[in-house]
């Protein structure tokens, strides 16, 4: 195809060849790039993060992984908005027996974006345990739980159990009819269990009644004692995940090691 | 372990490692064990007082039905320490010979509304002479035993006693399928038939009568 003529350039614009002996001039562009990197720089000389995020990143990922794997993360996603949304719902929230129900009545009603961000902590705590369980399933039926990779398992099941004390702490908040009802039920059940069961019951409710400070010990559970375990554990949970990497789905064959293919021996 | 003396068993540095570990967990142990007993004692330990709550003249309450009654059943909670109790007259008929030895008298029935199968509140109905609960299809029959559903146990009742011409409500008790008293009330799901007394002891953190 015949190429189009170009329109005229004033000369001002055009670029101009460097006069003999004059230094390439530093582009603002290029200066940025620079000023990034000198400073990503002065923080990896002292800390050698980048080693760690290396290590992290750049692994090596078995043939075959798929959409299934992403579970797990995306459980974590939904942890970090619930802390995130669950954090700025605190601002707002009343944990006592007689403020407890308006302030969440407020937040749903009044405030700007309350219902909103109250919907996605509630919503996202039914997609969190959802996720949960469909990455253990996929954990289970890929079989990656096995060696040595049990301690990970373990590790999840004491995740999936604070993300059921996590669910159970938090449906008492709103603080509404089908909340107290239920925290009743539970804290039965809890107190059913022969010998130690009446005192657990106690414990959680403190005291032989649903009184004034069951609902602040739920709050305080729920907001500062279970999201700090969980953290800490997905940390270990990760750390393990990094080290032993991840496995192949079961229907990938392993390659036969070539030593001990006959023709080649 | 080589030592720097003849026999020496334990190392100076052996020694210092140790003793910094120990005092480590001593400093540990200082923050988290009031921390936790903070926690527990209270809630485990902690006896609230006991209070009688004036419901109405005796006369209000015939002994063929219920009269339900609304108390408070936590002190300081507003609305949410509320109950209602179902209160009738003692009916030899029913009750059986009544017994001599329970605190106030006995006088009055006031049957808990708080199921024996997880906690849910129970309603008396006229028309079955049977108290049923929402939840799960717990029934109860006029006494407060139970003739359907998953509740283990009847009822738990309260102590009544007559005093300045008023029926008053006192602590809650628990009774297993004999009608047998069980001061320290237990939780609801605890049966307390054969080895349940034993399973489901009683605890410190009930109202205790003189």
């Amino acid at each position: 195809m015949p190429k189009l003529p170009l329109p005229p350039i004033p000369n001002s614009l055009l670029p101009r060849p460097r006069r003999p002996g004059e230094a390439e001039k530093v582009k603002p562009l290029d200066q940025a790039k620079e000023a990034g990197i000198h400073a990503a720089d002065w923080v990896d000389e002292r800390t050698s993060l980048s080693a760690g995020l290396r290590w992290v990143m750049f692994r090596k990922v078995p043939k075959g992984t798929n959409w299934f794997y992403t579970l797990g993360s995306a459980t974590m996603f939904a942890f970090l908005s619930q802390a995130v949304t669950g954090v700025f719902l605190a601002m707002y929230y009343t944990p006592s027996v007689t403020d407890a129900y308006e302030s969440t009545r407020r937040i749903t009603n009044e405030i700007f974006l309350g219902e909103f961000v109250r919907g996605m902590h509630k919503w996202g705590s039914t997609m969190m345990v959802i996720l949960i369980f469909l990455h253990m399933g996929r954990v289970f039926f890929f079989g990656a739980y096995k060696y040595p990779r049990e301690l990970n398992w373990i590790i999840g099941f004491v995740l999936l159990i604070l993300t059921f004390v996590m669910a159970l702490t938090g449906y008492l908040l709103p603080f509404d009819q089908r909340s107290y009802w239920a925290t009743i039920v539970a804290a039965n059940i809890t107190a059913s269990g022969p010998i130690v069961g009446p005192f657990l019951g106690d414990f959680l409710r403190g005291g032989a009644e649903f009184g004034a400070t069951t609902l602040s010990r739920f709050y305080s559970i729920h907001m500062l004692l279970v999201p700090g375990l969980i953290a800490a554990l997905i940390g270990a949970h990760i750390y393990l995940v990094t080290r032993l990497g991840t496995t192949a789905p079961p229907w990938m064959k392993v390659p036969e090691d070539e030593k001990l293919v006959e023709d080649q021996v | 372990m080589p030592g720097s003396f003849e026999g020496e068993t334990v190392t100076r540095r052996r020694a210092m490692g140790l003793a910094v570990q120990v005092g480590g967990g001593i400093a540990v142990a200082t923050f988290t064990l009031p921390a936790l007993g903070f926690a527990i004692g209270s809630a485990l330990f902690e006896r609230p007082p006991v209070t009688w709550e004036a419901i109405g003249p005796p006369d209000e309450f015939p002994d063929d039905t219920y009269v339900p009654k609304v108390i408070t059943n936590v002190q300081g909670i507003g609305e949410v320490g509320k109950t209602t109790v179902y209160v009738r007259a003692y009916n030899q008929d029913i009750d059986g010979a009544k017994d001599s030895s329970i605190p106030g008298g006995g006088d009055f029935i006031a049957l808990s509304t708080r199921c024996m199968h997880l906690g849910c509140p129970v309603r008396y109905v006229e028309a079955s002479e049977r108290f049923i609960c929402p939840c799960h299809g717990g029934v109860y029959d006029f006494t407060g035993s139970v003739s359907g559903g998953p509740p283990v146990r009847p009822l738990d009742r309260f102590y009544t006693r007559v005093e300045n011409g008023q029926v008053e409500i006192g602590p809650r008790f628990s009774v297993n399928s004999e009608f047998e008293r069980f001061p320290s009330y237990r939780d609801p799901g605890q049966d307390l038939d054969g080895v349940g007394q034993y399973l489901y002891p009683g605890r410190f953190s009930t109202p205790k009568l003189d």
